[in-house]
């Protein structure tokens, strides 16, 4: 900058660190509470400082798990929501990398008919076509299995449609030289296209992984064995007791916990994440 | 807008969209197309009796006060949280900008509540918004302001704003950042030397340049704020009080699994479908013209 | 066949397998207790188990009571439903309507041979539950009752030796307990069962026509009545002073009690178990509800709110064996007094109550009784046997919408009421049209 304006650096700054207290606060919250015997939060206001009780509510949610969450250990659920998320997220990323290579690079009868069909799907969440899709997944036999948490919600165009845009922007040239060189389909995207993906596919693991560890009311209806429960589906049946109160202690050590994993993804992938999501968008 | 250059094969292509549209139609295509048929019957919940009421769902639908006043709710929400996650994360950015060395530090400690799932993110808002137990709620009654979302709509309605909006702000602000330092520095610093402020130079030269990111950055936020924040309002508020803040795809759900009203909901599901795929077009049709130039 | 195309197009994808092993004889019970509930619900399977060899019943926790149900009957659309689900009252008409899919209790036990006796029962739990002909539909389970519950040491600071027994009585306490500091007089849970269905009950106002919906789907709503509209009028006036507080559709309110900004609390007698771990810092006492004197010289009966276990259609008869030899299990009066005496829930037979007051429980538990008290009060009417109207889990949200409408002051007791009222009906006509 040419120009030097302490003042207004100062107030930067004020300002962001304001916007990260803002953000944090929260965070913090749920943490404080999570330190606190039970009682403490349900009578009287909830505390602001950390309180005494951090390891033995985090052993217990750990260990024993809790019984208003079908007395699951968090450690298995947050198991069950990283081979979920993780299978969506790799079969999100392979099928649909493919089937826009396709579209993208091959001339064919039904083209956009296959296009339309997927992009339909762009935007509409499973919550609103919940009943027909679970009762296609029991006719399948799905119900209760790792396919059938994770397969249903990989019908969905978000990541076709980015590599589509992606691929739209590879230069032309490149092909060219490609078939020159005589190299078919399959050496071309093995060669070029996928290698040049790169960032892409780092930016949209973040968000798969993200969309698919966050899902809350699928899981919920697809498992009746515990051995699948996942951890934000957990949380919230801690939240919903009858005829009692939440143990909020415990509630806020698992939401602790089930923070860790995709805030420790987007933090450690940002700088991929930020790169593969603009340069698609340019 | 196409490739001049493509392969030609016969099967090849269609083995690679295969699994896709395999995927597709089993667990979408299908599906929705049942809504569509649940939509025009009125069905027990057990599936043992159904008869066919051509579009007497629809009818009841749009003669329905609530439904109406759905939309409303749905767009008052919409525009809200849009509205204050992009002006938020805008500032914050344009703040970051200026303290170029710092920027990766704020960014790092700003981005975390994206990765916070909606139905935590749901959970966290109404236990520090609890009119008994909430710290949030404390310190406003300490105001003087008589903080209760669970009676008061207006409440709700600030609250599920609040917690949309802290969930989106960190994916705003990490597109306008990359915007703004996009930016060429040369472009700002001939207008300092021109003498204009930081305020004028933002509005006659930065924003005008972030319009492309603003708009796409509009269009994900309207979508976010119309079907995301479904785990959000499930936490919270379910909808109330007295419907305060039903918007469309709670009501959905609320309507067809707890109330069990099947032909109801698949009827809103159709509407919902509708307005999805006219939301989809035109977002298709403004980011093909942005390729093509 | 459309199923079998469809699985065969799926092709890769449907090499997916259930893994629940269905070894030897499994039942499959899916119930919507949580918390320290849900630890006592596997007990009670558990102690099942081990009392005999043959079956093995397995509880499935599924969320709330709606959660529960619909995930219940998605299960069932799809053929893969539990021998036993645990419905809440509010669904019982729905479950009724579905003839072919529900597999009725005195059914149950005649065809395994079971004994069975349905006068062991308290009639008043079961009469929420049987057809008209006087047949057990459902199991019952974890029944309860509104109680009111107050704090004794705030009540003595305000001068105030004896509980309220009538709605003025409730007004004066709460003023006196607020001239001593306390900023609001009482709280209620679940505002519809508690301030209407049983309001109605209590005083034998119908609240609907043909006895509460027992005798038709063709019912209408009256809950708009004089006496209803007198009534929550005067909550919602008392709600501007604090006198009244509301704090939340289902329990949310409970932290007003505990935190000793509300002295009085009416909700479940199930509750019981939380407010004695919660109310640390003062004691706490439990009352019948209190009534209006100018609507009854005396009060009727309360009725029930909680669950019923509905044992689903389509399986094996050797799974129903198991069904019901696990529903005698659970009526034993062992087993019932235990259950009672821990969670607060009224016990189901006559056996469990008498062996309960033998051991001695309601005299070193003063106020457990009351819930009893209150169902057995009169023998029941038309208006306080309970009630069944369709699509009452929705009508349910109406009350609430309408009365939170009340509350705030957007609606006059007798605006909100009508249009709960007329809103309702629409739902009655909607559910009587598809059965």
């Amino acid at each position: 900058m040419v120009e030097n304006r302490p003042w207004l650096t100062a107030f930067s700054h004020l300002v962001l660190i304001a916007g990260v207290l803002v953000t944090a606060f929260p965070i913090w919250i749920t943490f404080v509470a999570s330190t606190h015997p039970g009682e403490n939060l349900l009578a009287g206001q909830a505390p602001i400082w950390p309180g005494p009780m951090l390891w033995q509510n985090y052993s217990e949610v750990l260990s024993a798990g809790m019984g208003a969450a079908g007395g699951v250990p968090v450690g298995e659920m947050m198991w069950n929501s990283l081979i979920m998320s993780l299978m969506i997220t790799v079969g999100k990323i392979a099928i649909s990398i493919v089937s826009a290579y396709a579209i993208v690079y091959f001339k064919f009868p039904f083209r956009m008919t296959f296009f339309w069909l997927i992009f339909i799907t762009l935007m509409l969440p499973v919550e609103v076509r919940i009943l027909p899709t679970f009762q296609v997944v029991a006719d399948l036999g799905m119900l209760n299995s790792y396919w059938g948490l994770s397969v249903p919600l990989i019908a969905s165009a978000t990541a076709t449609f980015l590599f589509r845009q992606f691929f739209l922007t590879v230069p032309e040239e490149l092909l060219e030289a490609a078939r020159i060189d005589g190299a078919g389909p399959i050496k071309f995207f093995r060669d070029i296209l996928l290698p040049l993906s790169r960032t892409n596919i780092a930016a949209l693991f973040v968000i798969l992984f993200i969309f698919g560890w966050n899902q809350y009311l699928w899981p919920l209806l697809v498992t009746t064995d515990e051995s699948f429960y996942t951890i934000v589906m957990g949380i919230q049946r801690m939240v919903n007791v009858a005829d009692s109160e939440p143990q909020w202690h415990l509630v806020m050590a698992t939401a602790t916990l089930a923070m860790i994993p995709p805030v420790f993804i987007v933090i450690a992938m940002q700088r991929l994440f930020v790169k593969g999501l603009i340069e698609t968008e340019k | 807008m196409e490739k001049r250059v493509t392969f030609s094969h016969k099967s090849l292509p269609y083995l690679l969209v295969a699994p896709q549209i395999v995927i597709t139609l089993i667990f979408f295509i299908w599906p929705a197309s049942q809504a569509l048929y649940q939509s025009v019957l009125l069905e027990d919940a057990f599936g043992l009796s159904r008869q066919f009421v051509w579009f007497q769902n629809f009818a009841q639908l749009f003669g329905d006060r609530l439904y109406l006043a759905s939309f409303t709710t749905t767009m008052v929400f919409s525009i809200a949280t849009t509205f204050f996650s992009l002006s938020i994360a805008l500032f914050l950015a344009v703040m970051a900008d200026r303290v170029i060395k710092s920027a990766t530090v704020y960014r790092t400690l700003i981005i975390w509540p994206y990765a916070v799932a909606p139905a935590v993110a749901g959970v966290l808002f109404f236990f520090m918004f609890n009119p008994s137990i909430g710290i949030l709620a404390y310190m406003l009654r300490a105001l003087g302001y008589d903080w209760n979302h669970e009676l008061n709509g207006g409440d709700a309605m600030i609250l599920i704003v609040v917690a949309a909006t802290w969930k989106q702000i960190s994916y705003n602000f990490l597109f306008f950042l990359a915007g703004l330092q996009a930016i060429p520095r040369s472009l700002i610093e001939a207008a300092a030397i021109d003498g204009a402020s930081p305020l004028k130079r933002f509005w006659t030269i930065i924003f005008p340049l972030l319009s492309p990111t603003t708009f796409f950055l509009l269009v994900v936020n309207v979508v976010y704020a119309f079907f995301d924040t479904f785990g959000i309002i499930h936490a919270t508020t379910e909808g109330g009080p007295a419907q305060a803040t039903n918007i469309l795809v709670y009501k959905v759900y609320s309507d067809g699994f707890i109330g069990l009203d099947l032909g109801g909901s698949a009827a809103q599901s159709v509407v919902l479908m509708t307005i999805v795929i006219a939301l989809t077009v035109v977002q298709f049709r403004y980011i093909e013209k942005k390729v093509e130039y | 066949m459309k199923r079998a195309a469809l699985a065969g197009a799926v092709g890769v994808a449907a090499f997916a397998f259930s893994t629940s092993a269905w070894a030897a004889t499994e039942v499959q019970w899916w119930h919507a207790m949580g918390g320290k509930l849900g630890e006592k619900v596997v007990e009670l399977a558990e102690g099942f188990n081990a009392s005999q060899s043959d079956y093995k019943v397995v509880p499935v926790y599924k969320g709330t009571y709606t959660e529960t149900m619909t995930s219940a009957i998605a299960a069932f659309r799809a053929k893969q439903h539990p021998h036993i689900v645990q419905v809440f009252e509010v669904g019982t008409a729905t479950m009724m309507a579905a003839k072919g899919a529900i597999y009725p209790v005195y059914q149950l036990m005649k065809d395994s041979g079971e004994p069975f006796n349905p006068s062991d029962y308290l009639a008043s739990v079961t009469g929420y539950y049987t057809d008209t002909d006087g047949n057990m539909l459902s199991m019952p389970f974890n029944s309860s009752t509104p109680v009111l519950y107050y704090n004794r040491d705030a009540l003595k600071k305000a001068g105030v030796t004896e509980a309220p027994k009538t709605w003025p009585e409730v007004a004066e306490v709460a003023k006196k307990a607020q001239a001593a500091g306390y900023s609001c007089g009482f709280t209620t849970g679940w505002q519809s069962w508690v301030q209407i269905e049983n309001f109605s009950a209590w005083h034998n106002l119908p609240i609907g026509t043909k006895a509460n919906g027992f005798a038709g789907t063709d019912t209408e709503f009256t809950f708009n009545s004089a006496g209803h509209v007198a009534h929550i009028g005067a909550l919602a006036d008392w709600q501007k002073s604090k006198i009244f507080d509301y704090g939340g559709r289902r329990s949310d309110s409970a932290p007003k009690f505990y935190g000793q900004e509300c002295v009085m609390y009416m909700n479940s007698s199930a509750a019981y178990a939380g407010v004695k771990a919660n109310a640390k810092d003062f004691e706490f006492g439990v009352s019948t509800l209190p009534y209006w004197p100018e609507l009854a010289s005396s009060p009727q009966n309360t009725i029930i709110g909680g669950a019923t276990l509905w044992v689903l259609q389509g399986h094996e008869s050797e799974e129903y064996k198991g069904v019901a030899k696990f529903f005698s299990y659970l009526s034993s009066a062992e087993v019932q007094a235990d259950w009672h005496q821990f969670t607060g829930y009224l016990p189901i037979t006559n056996a469990a109550a008498d062996l309960t007051r033998e051991q001695g429980f309601y005299k070193a538990n003063p106020g457990t009784d009351v819930s009893i008290n209150q169902m057995t009060n009169k023998p029941p009417t038309e208006n306080s046997k309970g009630l069944r109207f369709g699509n009452f889990v929705q009508i349910r949200d109406i009350i609430n919408e309408e009365m939170e409408a009340i509350w705030s002051g957007d609606k006059s007791a007798q605006e909100g009421l009508d249009a709960a009222v007329s809103r309702g009906n629409e739902l009655l006509r909607k559910f009587e049209a598809s059965n």
